[in-house]
């Protein structure tokens, strides 16, 4: 029992630290706001006209439309911040002395995924203030508010989790940058920005099964009172895969890695 | 468990080896350390040492040999290892985002300590290793010196009974190099058992109780410094003059190990102390024999491998110069 309270005492300690680097250095918390911030003006005012047109509405519609879609990119953003963020820790000589004191190993790794969580949270809602100024509409009650933060949650803790086991196998600092990248293409190859029945076979096949896909439906019917059938569910299982996957596979290499 | 009072050894390791694919890095390492005093590990790069420091510390698995550390075996205790040993390793270990006291504080929260006793141990300590005007600066603005006290500040936060120095002066100007030396004796003074590495056999001489001689991952001369430095070719002064004659006077005066009369050489034994060498400059002041130039050679690291090994060690000589 006392080894779970340790992994906890410590677990909070490696938070404060991870907040500590994010006031130390908080342009890191303000790009990873500004991309989605940048992407969502784009796509209100720029495209947002003709796509708005595309799924029978006006440019105001599209921006409700879109939301959801900005809110899996802002957190696709912030993986790659976590993975730089644990990449730093893995090449530095820091991680050695965690190693050789008597606290909760995985308590370094589990200090970055909580402390991103906080980002994420922080970043989501700079980003939906912005979207509810440019007209974002939604019309959810209380409860399916404290949904929307449930699937919030449970996505980034996802993706946080297999952010970190990237920047567990990156070999340097900037392919921690790099890897990430894909996941914020996952929302353009889904149904964030334009419904999938207009893409092509293949494309549509692989739009409408990956993770992002059921998530963003999820979001859009809890915001907006469009139809969720089975993406919760789905959307969920993801999260709760990905998550398992990505924390086996994290805390194996984070082992792996003394014996280098 | 029985425990006794009397010197245990802190660390003792029998048959260790590792292996890096083809690469033996340690080929059968014995040695005791005894508790309390202080051990050197002497070697150029790559003999193994940071290899060494990383199995006990528990960074590393060796591939084979019986361990124990602080009185815990190893393999099967490395928790109990871990919350007895404190590492300062080669490259500061250290959060550059932090401030000096974050860092500290950090430490104070990952052994636990609670607010008051953790707040008293970082202040002792940032007083204690004169880090008050950079508390609050973060580390990434410290100098080299500082953040490698930082990093030695921030493993004695546990109050470890066993600390292991990897290379803990390489890099350092003369004047922090001393102040760790310093620091080095006081923990000593206190109690405690200190493992360290290093290149330098001046600073394995001013500090060790034992040193042990590492080449190509084995121990190639083990004892106390006095019993390393009675088997090297001692220091000595290497003395140029310009005139024949004045080479000639000075010769036939100084107790002289090798002449050189083409170079104009003189080198006399001498183990580089100011006492030594005034004795000498007093001696030549009577014959007016003033050398032109005056090179002092201490034993280094060169000497050790050549008495030893038959081959030199991949490191620089340290001669100091006095030009005039």
């Amino acid at each position: 029992m006392t080894t779970m309270a340790h992994a906890l005492t410590d677990s909070r300690t490696m938070l404060r630290r991870q907040l500590l680097h994010l006031r130390r250095y908080p342009s890191l918390t303000g790009l990873l706001i500004g991309m989605p911030v940048i992407f969502l003006l784009l796509f209100a005012y720029v495209f947002g006209g003709t796509l708005g047109a595309g799924i029978g509405g006006d440019r105001s519609a599209y921006v409700n439309y879109l939301t959801p879609g900005i809110l899996l990119f802002t957190m696709a953003g912030a993986a790659a911040g976590t993975a730089i963020s644990v990449a730093m820790d893995m090449t530095e000589g820091i991680v050695d002395r965690f190693r050789s004191m008597a606290i909760a190993r995985i308590s370094l790794l589990t200090g970055h995924v909580l402390g991103s969580l906080v980002q994420n949270l922080l970043a989501l809602l700079a980003v939906l203030g912005v979207a509810l100024l440019i007209g974002f509409r939604p019309n959810a009650t209380a409860l399916e508010w404290l949904a929307v933060l449930g699937v919030l949650t449970a996505t980034a803790f996802a993706l946080t989790w297999f952010a970190v086991a990237l920047g567990m196998v990156a070999d340097s600092v900037e392919t921690a940058s790099n890897t990430p990248m894909f996941l914020s293409l996952l929302p353009f190859l889904g149904s964030g920005f334009v419904p999938t029945e207009t893409m092509p076979a293949g494309l549509r096949t692989f739009a409408e099964y990956q993770p992002f896909t059921p998530i963003i439906e999820t979001l859009r019917g809890l915001l907006l009172g469009s139809g969720i059938g089975t993406s919760a569910i789905t959307a969920l299982a993801w999260c709760a895969g990905i998550s398992l996957v990505s924390y086996l596979w994290a805390k194996r290499k984070y082992n792996q890695r003394a014996t280098r | 468990m029985t425990t006794t009072v009397t010197t245990r050894p802190a660390v003792s390791v029998a048959g260790l080896r590792k292996t890096f694919g083809a690469k033996v890095v340690l080929d059968g390492i014995d040695l005791t350390v005894t508790e309390g005093t202080v051990f050197a590990l002497l070697g150029p790069n790559g003999a193994g040492k940071t290899t060494m420091v990383r199995i006990l510390a528990t960074l590393l698995p060796p591939d084979s040999g019986s361990i124990r550390v602080a009185g815990h075996d190893l393999a099967r205790d490395a928790d109990e290892v871990r919350a007895a040993i404190g590492l300062t390793g080669q490259f500061a270990a250290v959060d550059r985002l932090l401030t000096v006291q974050e860092n500290l504080r950090l430490m104070a929260d990952l052994h636990r300590l609670g607010r008051t006793e953790g707040g008293r141990r970082v202040a002792r300590l940032i007083e204690r290793f004169d880090l008050g005007e950079s508390a609050r600066k973060p580390v990434s603005l410290l100098s080299g010196g500082q953040q490698r006290r930082l990093d030695l500040a921030m493993t004695l936060v546990g109050n470890p009974r066993l600390i292991f120095l990897d290379e803990p002066t390489t890099g350092l100007d003369p004047r922090s190099r001393h102040a760790m030396w310093q620091i080095v004796r006081e923990l000593v003074a206190e109690g405690v058992t200190v493992f360290l590495t290093t290149q330098y056999l001046e600073e394995a001489d001013q500090l060790a109780d034992r040193i042990a001689v590492l080449d190509h991952g084995r121990i190639v001369v083990e004892g106390t410094p006095d019993e390393l430095k009675r088997r090297i070719p001692g220091g000595h002064l290497l003395l140029r003059f310009t005139e024949p004659d004045t080479l000639h006077a000075a010769a036939a005066v100084l107790d002289t190990a090798h002449r050189d009369d083409d170079a104009l050489t003189l080198q006399v034994p001498s183990d580089g102390d100011v006492a030594s060498l005034r004795a000498v400059l007093n001696t030549l002041d009577r014959v007016r024999a003033e050398p032109d130039h005056l090179t002092i050679h201490t034993p280094d690291l060169d000497d050790v491998f050549f008495a030893f090994t038959g081959a030199p060690a991949t490191t620089d000589a340290t001669s100091e110069e006095i030009s005039r």
